[in-house]
Order: structure tokens, then C-alpha cells, then sequence
């Protein structure tokens, strides 16, 4: 018996024995949250040093402001009848923001839905924004997806896909190719505490973690998935010890921190890029908004419980801080909140008049090159539109004046 | 008899067979307090408490295995999957161990007290990920039934056979009728028999067929059909596994044509399947060729949603191809 314990493992999972019957509790390993800004936007007593710098703390302040602006305008827009759905980030910006500007612009981003902050720090226009919110014919989705599921080859974003969870592995695989490649990239991949229950979350870090992939899988962990409460989703320390069982680094941090999370989303891509090798970062935060524009909150959780969390305004603390700097004109700030809303409703106007996708549209894109059957049923429907274009007026005017 | 939609008929069905099966359990994403995204199980958890109806972990996987493991064990496994395009997720777990659980067995063990209820299909701007009908791949399965209701009343009454019957079931809910549909529903109990197709509306010069939220626009199409003096015999096949080929060919023999239409892509779609086996059936009695209209051969876009649809203007085409043929 001595003799074998010496023998490398082959399950590789034993390292100590012992002699005392005990279970391990379910809380053995239990995680603190990693925190640098309060309240007041200030640096609590005996937080480390901040490493950003003033250009990127404007830079994520800015998209932040933008974000809530847009968020508000787009849901009250959603309300009018003017868009079909809409989904807000609202309390998540810091953890959103503070985690993309943490990252180089070859870095993918595979987001589950609620990350358009991310989007918006790398640059997708707001006009980009409203065309895909519109299905319209400038959207690079082609019109093809529901409200909210952008993507951008250029911003290195890959498309929103409604199937929870399935980014997961796939932003393993991803990261793996960088790796091969060895262009000293990795991918984030977000996803909600919700989305970590499915098959795919853990079939994602196992794979990452025994294939070195430089990945980073960022869990926002916002208390609910739709009506389901974090309590009724899991049991145990939340998400970030199951790294633990995979065997990769972990780490928590407040998602209300847009400070605390880029330095803990730094880290962790230094880390991840030179020894290729997984992290999972949990923010714990909380979704304000409801879940999306066809939910209603007031159906399972109190007004109170909100309300707790709404002093906790990760854009609000992070403006205090930058306020404190130096590095922000709150006079300016207003006007400049007020131009944005302006900007949003002309983008608006502008996006619902552009026209629908061209009809062949519909046959494109679901092989590489439309095949025989594909462009017989877009004949047949040509034809049938031309019978009655009454009835689809949204293309009938416009067969013949494509190619 | 009370006005129903279709989501209180099918809560209705629910509560009652909860009340007869002392263990029957409801689960899945959001069902508990806050009664599911569509409300179908709202107030079942405050009636029948959080041991019988509750809120699952977000696994479509573990929902179906939880509920394979819970049906075989004897308790009325009542599962919900919040989108019938979220099923791909339990697929193994249905396909594979559902499906197959009484066969491989020997009847040893069953998964027959399961009904999988999961809202389905277009028409309510979902794009390709909240619009699916994916029958067909379970259809390709056998030992699972596939029931599809039409309205409220069907709704119910479909319902509650499904969770007497003793073999699982996938309970299609159209959830672009969830609330459109409204009727007289009995409030008490009935039942509508499993594997039997309806006659919806009878007709002598062509058989029309479908299922679920495609049968309105195969009503709207026949109206049109019989201003230009077309009558068409409308049939509702309900069950699309294990499916009534009778009533089907019975009526097809009597109109010699067929006109069937399904939501789902035309490819491999179940309206083949349907085809292929009435053209074998009755091929000496048909007058023209069987028309099939379809989905398109695209996964569901959402600009063009209107476009893609096999609506009633591309039923009542068909109609006139058939009878002109
Ligand atoms: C496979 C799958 N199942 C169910 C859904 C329906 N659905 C959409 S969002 C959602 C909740 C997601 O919650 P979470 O992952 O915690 O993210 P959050 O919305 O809180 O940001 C559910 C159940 C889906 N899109 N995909």
C-alpha cells in the first residue's frame, strides 16, 4: 500500500488520505468578493492600489452613462409599440463595462445577451445598435434575430445566440484556436447564474481546463433568472467554487465595482494568456430592470428588495469616484446625458424608416451558396407575393427592383 | 361551461389532475410562484404546494432526466420546457431514454406517467430561437405520442388524456393562441381520445390537414376556397404520433385530394411522412398530386416571419392547384 501511494494517480484526483471518517461541508470552500470602490466612490481603507488609468476610467464612465441613457430611452421605445422587445443592463454596466475594458480589442467576446455595454466599449454604434433592434435591412444580422442578439465581426463579438449556455463551450474552443494560433488572445465568455446550471457550463470548463484554453468565463451572477431566485437555482457558495472542481483559478468580485472588476478581469486575462489556462470570475451584482420587456417583476420579488439594491448604482458610485478625481465636470455631465438622450430617439427615427431585409434575404446564408431546393421555394414565394401583394406589404413593392 | 383561453384551460386540466394524483409533480423554469412565463401554472403552486409544483435549476438536460428517473419511479411527471426550441438540450434525455425506457427493459420499467408540455411555433415575432416546431424529430422517434391541441377546449380536454395516458407524451401547446384562443370549456373534467384525428368541417372535393395553431389556416383557407364553390373537408390530426391513418385516408378516398400543411420546414417535415403514406394507401382514389405547404427550407427569420409562414393565402393556392390539377 505504501508502495502505490507513491505511483502518480492516473484518476488524478487523490492527494491526501486520511484516517479520520468526516464529511467535507458543503461550504468548505467559500469564496470572499473582491472589492475596491464604496459607496461614496471612494477607496475603502487598506484597498489596493487602482491601475486605471484616467483614459479608461472616462472611457468606461462614458460608456456606462451611454448605456443607461440607451437602456432607459430603448425600454420606454419598447413601451410605445415602437420596438418589439428589449432587455436592460441595468446594475450590471460596472461589471459589463469594468470586464471589457480590462481586455484587448483582439480578444473575443462570446456574451449570452444583457452584455451590450461590452459591445458599446468597443465601438458599435448607436445607429448599429437600432438597426439590429429594427431587423432592418442594415442590421448585420440580416433581420433574421429578435431584438438585442447583435454581433460584430469587427468588434471581435460574436452574434448573440438565444440558446442558453451553448456559448460556453464554444468560447473554449475559441480560446483554444488563439492559442494554436499564438496570437496572445483569449476570449470572455459571459453568461448568467442561470445559464451556469446547464449541461454546457460544465461541459465548457472541464473542457477548457483540461485543454489549457485561455478562456475566461465571467458569471454574472445577478440573483435571478427570470422569476427563479439564486436560491432556487443552486445550492453551495455560488459559482465561482465549482472552479475549484474543474481545476482552474477563481474569483469573485462586486459587480457593482466597475474598479475592483477590471483589475480582477486584468489579472485574469495576465494570467490566462501566459499560462494558458481557464478562469472563472463571478460578479455578484444584482438585476435591476426586469428580466426583459415582457417580464414583470412585481410578480416574484418586492419592491423592497429593489429598492435596497438601487443605492447601490454601480454607475452612480463609479461617478462619485471619478467626480473625486477629478476627472469628471458634473455640470457637464447632465448636458452631456441629455444630448445622448436626443442622439438615441433621432437614431430611432432614423432606424424604424430604413427598409426590411430584401426578401432573398430569407434564402441566404443557410448554406454558403443557396442551393436548388432553396431557390425554387424563394421562386414559388415570389410568385405567390406578386398574387397578393396586398397581404405582404412589406415586400410585395419591392420584388423586381432587387437583382 | 365557462369562456376560456387556452392557458386556463390547460391550468384547469393541470389543477384537476393534480388533485386526483396525490404525488403528480409540476416542474421546470419559472413554473412555481410565478406561475411560468406564460402563466399556465399560475396559482398551481399555491394550491398544491412547493414539494408538487416548483421551479427547476435552468437544465433543460436535468429537468427530462430528473423527470425520466421521477416517472419511473411511479409519480405523474408533469414537465414543462419553457420553448419548444429549448428541447434540443433534454433531446438525448428524451430520445434516447424516454422514449426507450419500457422497450429496452422489458417492461420492466416505464416513463409512461410523463407528459412533457412545451409551447411551440411561430407568430409572435420570436425570430428563429423562440419559434420552432419540431415535431418531426420527435416524430422519427417511436415510443413517444405528440399531441397538438387546436383551442382552449382541445387544450383541455387533449390534456387530460395525455396525463392518463400510460405511455409519455409531448404536449405541443401554439403559443400564438395561448391567449387568442378563447371558448366555451367545461370546467370539470373531460377527455379527448389519444391517436384520433377530428373532422373539423366536412367537404367532398378536398381532404385539408393539419395540426395545433396550423388547422385556423386551413378554416380561413376553406372559407375562401368555397366562395370560388370549392368544399373542403377539414381534418385536425391532433396526435401526430402514433397518427390516425384511418380517419385520414377514409376521408382522402372520398375527396381524392389531399392538401396538407404543417408549420415546420417542408423537408423531412411529418406532412412527408403523411404523404408518403396516403399516396401507398390510396393511390388508385387520387385525383391529383398530394400538395404539401410548408415552412421553408430556412430556419424561422423574424423580419420576413410574414413571408415565411405557410398562411392561408399559400393553403388556398395549394387548394386551387389540387382541384385544377
Ligand atoms: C436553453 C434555454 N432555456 C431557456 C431559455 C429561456 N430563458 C431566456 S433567459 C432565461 C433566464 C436566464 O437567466 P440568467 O442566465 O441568470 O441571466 P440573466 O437574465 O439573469 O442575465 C431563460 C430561462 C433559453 N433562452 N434557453
Amino acid at each position: 500500500m505504501a508502495k502505490l501511494l507513491n505511483v502518480e494517480n492516473p484518476t488524478n484526483t487523490i492527494r491526501k488520505d486520511t484516517l479520520e471518517l468526516d464529511f467535507v461541508g458543503e461550504h468548505a470552500l467559500s469564496i470572499p468578493t473582491f472589492k475596491m470602490l464604496d459607496d461614496n466612490g471612494e477607496l475603502y481603507k487598506g484597498a489596493q492600489k487602482s491601475s486605471m488609468d484616467k483614459e479608461t476610467a472616462i472611457r468606461i464612465y462614458e460608456t456606462m452613462r451611454f448605456i443607461r441613457v440607451f437602456d432607459e430611452r430603448m425600454l420606454a421605445a419598447q413601451r410605445q409599440g415602437r420596438v418589439s422587445f428589449y432587455m436592460q443592463c441595468l446594475g450590471e454596466e460596472a461589471a459589463v463595462t469594468g470586464s471589457a475594458a480590462a481586455l484587448e480589442d483582439k480578444d473575443m467576446i462570446f456574451a449570452q445577451y444583457r452584455e451590450q455595454a461590452a459591445l458599446a466599449y468597443r465601438g458599435f454604434k448607436l445607429e448599429q445598435f437600432m438597426h439590429q433592434m429594427f431587423s432592418n435591412e442594415k442590421d448585420f444580422g440580416k433581420g433574421r434575430q429578435m431584438p438585442i442578439h447583435y454581433g460584430s465581426k469587427e468588434l471581435n463579438y460574436s452574434t448573440i445566440s438565444s440558446p442558453l449556455g451553448t456559448q460556453i463551450p464554444q468560447a473554449a474552443g475559441y480560446a483554444y484556436g488563439q492559442k494554436l494560433k499564438g496570437d496572445g488572445a483569449c476570449t470572455i465568455c459571459y453568461f448568467g447564474e442561470g445559464a451556469a446550471s446547464e449541461g454546457d457550463f460544465h461541459a465548457g470548463l472541464n473542457m477548457a481546463a483540461v485543454h489549457n484554453s485561455p478562456t475566461l468565463f465571467f458569471a454574472r451572477n445577478n440573483g435571478y433568472a427570470i422569476s427563479t431566485p439564486a436560491s432556487e437555482q443552486f445550492k453551495g457558495d455560488g459559482i465561482a467554487v465549482r472552479a475549484t472542481g474543474y481545476g482552474m483559478k477563481a474569483i469573485r468580485v462586486d459587480g457593482f465595482d466597475a474598479l475592483a472588476v477590471y483589475e480582477a478581469v486584468k489579472m485574469a486575462r495576465e494570467y490566462s494568456v501566459k499560462n494558458n489556462a481557464p478562469v472563472l470570475i463571478e460578479s455578484i451584482a444584482y438585476r435591476l430592470a426586469a428580466h426583459s420587456s415582457s417580464d414583470d417583476p412585481t410578480g416574484y420579488r418586492e419592491k423592497e428588495e429593489e429598492e435596497t439594491f438601487r443605492d447601490n448604482c454601480p454607475v452612480e458610485r463609479f461617478r462619485k469616484y471619478m467626480v473625486k478625481q477629478g476627472w469628471l465636470d458634473e455640470a457637464e455631465d447632465e448636458k452631456v446625458k441629455e444630448q445622448i438622450k436626443v442622439q438615441v430617439l433621432d437614431a430611432l427615427k432614423v432606424a424604424e424608416k430604413v427598409a426590411k431585409p430584401a426578401l432573398e434575404e430569407i434564402v441566404t446564408d443557410v448554406y454558403e451558396e443557396v442551393p436548388a431546393h432553396l431557390q425554387k421555394q424563394y421562386e414559388q414565394l415570389k410568385a405567390h407575393i406578386l398574387k397578393y401583394p396586398e397581404s405582404y406589404p412589406a415586400t410585395a413593392s419591392r420584388i423586381g427592383e432587387s437583382k | 361551461m365557462a369562456k376560456m383561453n387556452m392557458l386556463q384551460a390547460i391550468n384547469s386540466a393541470l389543477a384537476i389532475a393534480m388533485e386526483e394524483n396525490e404525488n403528480a409533480c409540476i416542474f421546470g423554469e419559472d413554473v412555481g410562484a410565478f406561475g411560468g412565463v406564460f402563466r399556465a401554472t399560475s396559482g398551481l403552486q399555491e394550491k398544491f404546494g412547493k414539494d408538487r409544483v416548483f421551479n427547476t435549476p435552468l437544465v433543460e438536460q436535468g429537468i427530462l432526466g430528473f423527470a425520466n428517473g421521477l416517472a419511473a419511479q411511479g409519480t405523474l411527471a408533469i414537465p414543462e420546457i419553457q420553448f419548444a426550441d429549448y428541447i434540443f438540450p433534454a433531446f438525448d434525455q428524451i430520445v434516447n431514454e424516454t422514449a426507450k425506457f419500457r422497450f429496452r427493459s422489458g417492461n420492466e420499467f416505464n416513463v409512461g406517467n410523463m407528459v412533457i408540455r412545451t409551447p411551440y411555433g411561430g407568430g409572435i415575432h420570436g425570430g428563429l430561437y423562440h419559434s420552432q416546431s419540431p415535431e418531426a424529430y420527435f416524430a422519427h422517434t417511436p415510443g413517444l405520442k405528440l399531441v397538438f391541441p387546436r383551442n382552449a377546449y382541445q387544450a383541455k380536454g387533449l390534456l387530460a388524456a395525455s396525463l392518463e395516458s400510460n405511455d409519455p407524451v409531448i404536449f405541443f401547446e401554439p403559443k400564438r393562441l395561448y391567449r387568442a384562443s378563447v371558448g366555451e370549456v367545461p370546467e370539470g373534467k373531460y377527455t379527448i381520445p389519444l391517436g384520433k384525428a377530428e373532422i373539423v368541417q366536412q367537404g367532398e372535393d378536398v381532404t385539408l390537414l393539419a395540426w395545433g395553431a396550423q388547422v385556423e389556416m386551413l378554416e380561413k383557407a376553406a372559407e375562401m376556397a368555397e366562395k370560388d364553390g370549392i368544399s373542403c373537408e377539414v381534418i385536425d390530426l391532433r396526435t401526430v404520433a402514433p397518427w390516425d391513418v384511418e380517419t385520414v385516408t377514409a376521408s382522402v378516398i372520398k375527396t381524392g385530394r389531399l392538401v396538407v400543411s404543417q408549420e415546420a420546414p417542408l423537408t423531412g417535415g411529418f406532412a412527408s411522412e403523411i404523404a408518403a403514406t396516403v399516396q401507398e394507401e390510396c393511390f388508385l382514389h387520387l385525383e391529383s398530386p398530394i400538395e404539401r405547404v410548408c415552412g421553408l427550407d430556412t430556419p424561422y427569420p423574424l423580419a420576413h416571419e410574414k413571408e415565411y409562414m405557410a398562411d392561408h393565402l399559400k393553403v388556398y393556392e395549394a387548394i386551387k392547384r389540387s382541384v385544377n390539377y
